[in-house]
């Protein structure tokens, strides 16, 4: 069986989210860049577990983005998956970052395309059904297990308030969250075999962006806490619903 | 003419539906259109009633076989429709199966997609949305470049609006594709309201102490109708489930009030639920991060603080 895996790259979660240019791009200075958590802890960590099961799966790994890129996906190699592949654009549209993606999937055959739920960038949560319409494919969304059985994948995903089970034959594109998988760290040998792996850059296909990112904001800080002493819950309760109007 | 997708599971429009056509509606108004309303299978609501939400019309392809969800058939058949019907702007309610199918509808039509929307568009230059970025933790407004626009709006961020309108039905004729996703079994927690779609969530944190101590936190979101939630260490211990995971890792909702129990406010929990409206912390450690973050705070042993709470809820609840 063949994988490919989709690798973001993020700020670190206690990245500082400051922007530069009068508001209109990320203020990347001093920020730390790790995997996203969605595409690391459930779908490659799942791609891996598919592949230590049956050891003629083949992952491979595909981010889109800059050189600077390469670290990201150099860990990702550390965890595992065979190869990795990097389309050299940088862009904040997913219309065209899924064009990459989806232009070296059309190359290959791939029987499982898998992302993250979303990155914790951007939030978009686009890709995975971008792609599923770009190359015609089932999608299973926000998936949290997932067994392989031949060419059919069960897999269950979450519903509003509950979950539902799902059977689709491959080939397929899935979105990951908790629950998929368990995070794990990569070992020496891990980083070791990493360094040695396949990394291809590939030129982007020339794609269109629809969209473009015109100003950044803040949210407005919160004015400050109202404290209340334990033994004043009737107050608290009072000031929720006739001040907060909440209750 | 702006197309609202309108979601349903077991027969019921969701919420998240409700808001989208409100939302929908206030665009077409901006835009000097019609909003009507698109429904894929059968659902038990009243359909002309979603005129007081601001459909003028639902255009409804009725097959109980699409009540089974299934991203790629209705990704394609919300795409033909919409080029039927010569849709302009197309909504969805940024929810599970919102995610699921809006981006390839967009892909479909050729046109710009904003998920996450937090705004109207703003038309002063081209069409700008507003979107959450950085898992709550900031905005950014996006220009859709593309003739077509898809929306995907939060859920809980726009409201409801009350229109003297009903709707008129429509029956949609369209080949129905090859099921692509088979649904094996379907497994819903009776009675608990879904996180994603509660205006009142009770969250606790590890300040718990153990799963066996749950009892005073469910009590009090039993009192008050609202949803649980709880912090990630809470649920990777499995002391609570994954699905009550919020923050930049779990969900990331936006209720009207958010109680944090015991937890301690750590920036990537904040990230989910920073766009409460109001937020009530209860924490014995006067130093929590979360205070920062709150609107009401309570310094006291939960133990203590949240039972007494629940018992003034109870009370007004009486009185009312
Ligand atoms: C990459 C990454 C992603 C993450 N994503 C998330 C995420 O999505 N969501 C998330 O929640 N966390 C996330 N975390 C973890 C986060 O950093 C914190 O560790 C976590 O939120 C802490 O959970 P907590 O507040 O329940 O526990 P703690 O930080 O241990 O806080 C417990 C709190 O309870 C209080 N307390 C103790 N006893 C009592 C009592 N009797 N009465 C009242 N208060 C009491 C304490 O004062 C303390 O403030 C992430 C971390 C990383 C590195």
């Amino acid at each position: 069986m063949n994988i490919l895996v989709c690798i973001s790259k993020t700020p670190d979660t206690t990245a500082k989210i400051a922007f530069t240019e009068g508001n209109t791009k990320f203020d990347e200075n001093g920020v730390q860049w790790i995997i996203n958590p969605y595409d690391e802890w459930y779908s490659l960590v799942r791609a891996i577990e598919i592949k230590e099961k049956d050891p003629t799966t083949n992952i491979h790994l595909i981010t889109v983005g800059g050189p600077e890129a390469e670290p990201i996906i150099r860990k990702a190699l550390a965890l595992g998956g065979d190869e990795a592949i990097r389309v050299n654009i940088n862009s904040n549209d997913s219309y065209v970052i899924a064009q990459q993606i989806a232009t070296v999937a059309k190359q290959a055959s791939y029987d499982l395309i898998m992302t993250g739920k979303e990155t914790i960038d951007y939030n978009s949560a686009c890709i995975g059904s971008m792609l599923s319409a770009i190359l015609d494919l089932p999608f299973v969304s926000l998936a949290n297990h997932l067994e392989m059985n031949g060419n059919t994948a069960t897999i269950q995903r979450e519903i509003e308030g509950g979950e539902e089970t799902n059977e689709v034959i491959l080939p397929m594109i899935i979105s990951c969250q908790k629950g998929m998988a368990e995070q794990r760290i990569p070992n020496m040998r891990g980083i070791m075999a990493a360094r040695t792996k396949p990394l291809k850059v590939l030129d982007p296909v020339a794609t269109n962006a629809h969209t473009s990112i015109k100003e950044f904001s803040l949210p407005p800080a919160k004015t400050g806490v109202k404290l209340i002493t334990p033994d004043q819950m009737e107050e608290l309760v009072k000031l929720l619903k006739e001040e907060a109007k909440v209750i | 003419m702006v197309l609202i997708y309108i979601d349903h599971s077991e027969k019921e429009i969701k919420k998240s539906s409700h808001e989208a056509i409100s939302y929908g509606a206030a665009i077409a108004k901006q835009l000097g259109c019609s909003s009507e309303a698109l429904l894929l299978g059968t659902v038990n609501d009243d359909l002309t009633a979603l005129g007081k939400l601001g459909a003028s019309k639902v255009h409804q392809l009725n097959n109980e076989t699409l009540n089974n969800f299934d991203a790629k058939v209705h990704a394609s058949l919300i795409a033909t429709a919409a080029t039927h019907l010569n849709a302009e702007v197309i909504v969805f309610a940024h929810n599970i199966n919102g995610k699921a199918i809006a981006p390839a509808v967009a892909v479909k039509l050729d046109a710009g997609i904003v998920t996450g929307a937090c705004s109207l568009p703003n038309l002063q230059n081209g069409f700008e949305v507003t979107k959450t970025v950085f898992s709550g933790k900031a905005f950014a407004s996006i220009k859709i470049e593309t003739p077509k626009k898809v929306i995907a709006i939060n859920q809980n961020s726009f409201g409801i609006e009350n229109y003297e309108l009903g709707a008129t039905i429509e029956e949609v004729n369209l080949p129905i594709p090859t099921a692509s996703v088979k649904v094996t079994n379907v497994n819903k927690i009776i009675g608990e309201i879904p996180l994603t779609e509660a205006n009142l969530v009770v969250s606790g944190g590890r300040g718990l102490k153990g799963p066996e101590n749950w009892g005073i936190l469910l009590n009090l979101a039993k009192a008050l109708g609202a949803a649980t939630a709880c912090s990630r260490p809470v649920s990777d211990s499995d002391w609570r489930p994954h699905h009550e995971h919020v923050g930049q890792t779990g969900i990331q909702i936006a209720p009207n009030l958010y109680i944090a129990i015991g937890i301690s406010g750590a920036i990537q929990h904040l990230a989910g639920v920073n766009r409460s409206k109001t937020i009530v912390v209860i924490n014995k450690d006067p130093e929590a991060p979360f205070f920062k973050a709150a609107d009401y705070g309570v310094v006291g042993d939960a133990f203590e603080v949240v039972p007494a709470l629940t018992a003034a809820i109870s009370k007004m609840k009486h009185n009312e």
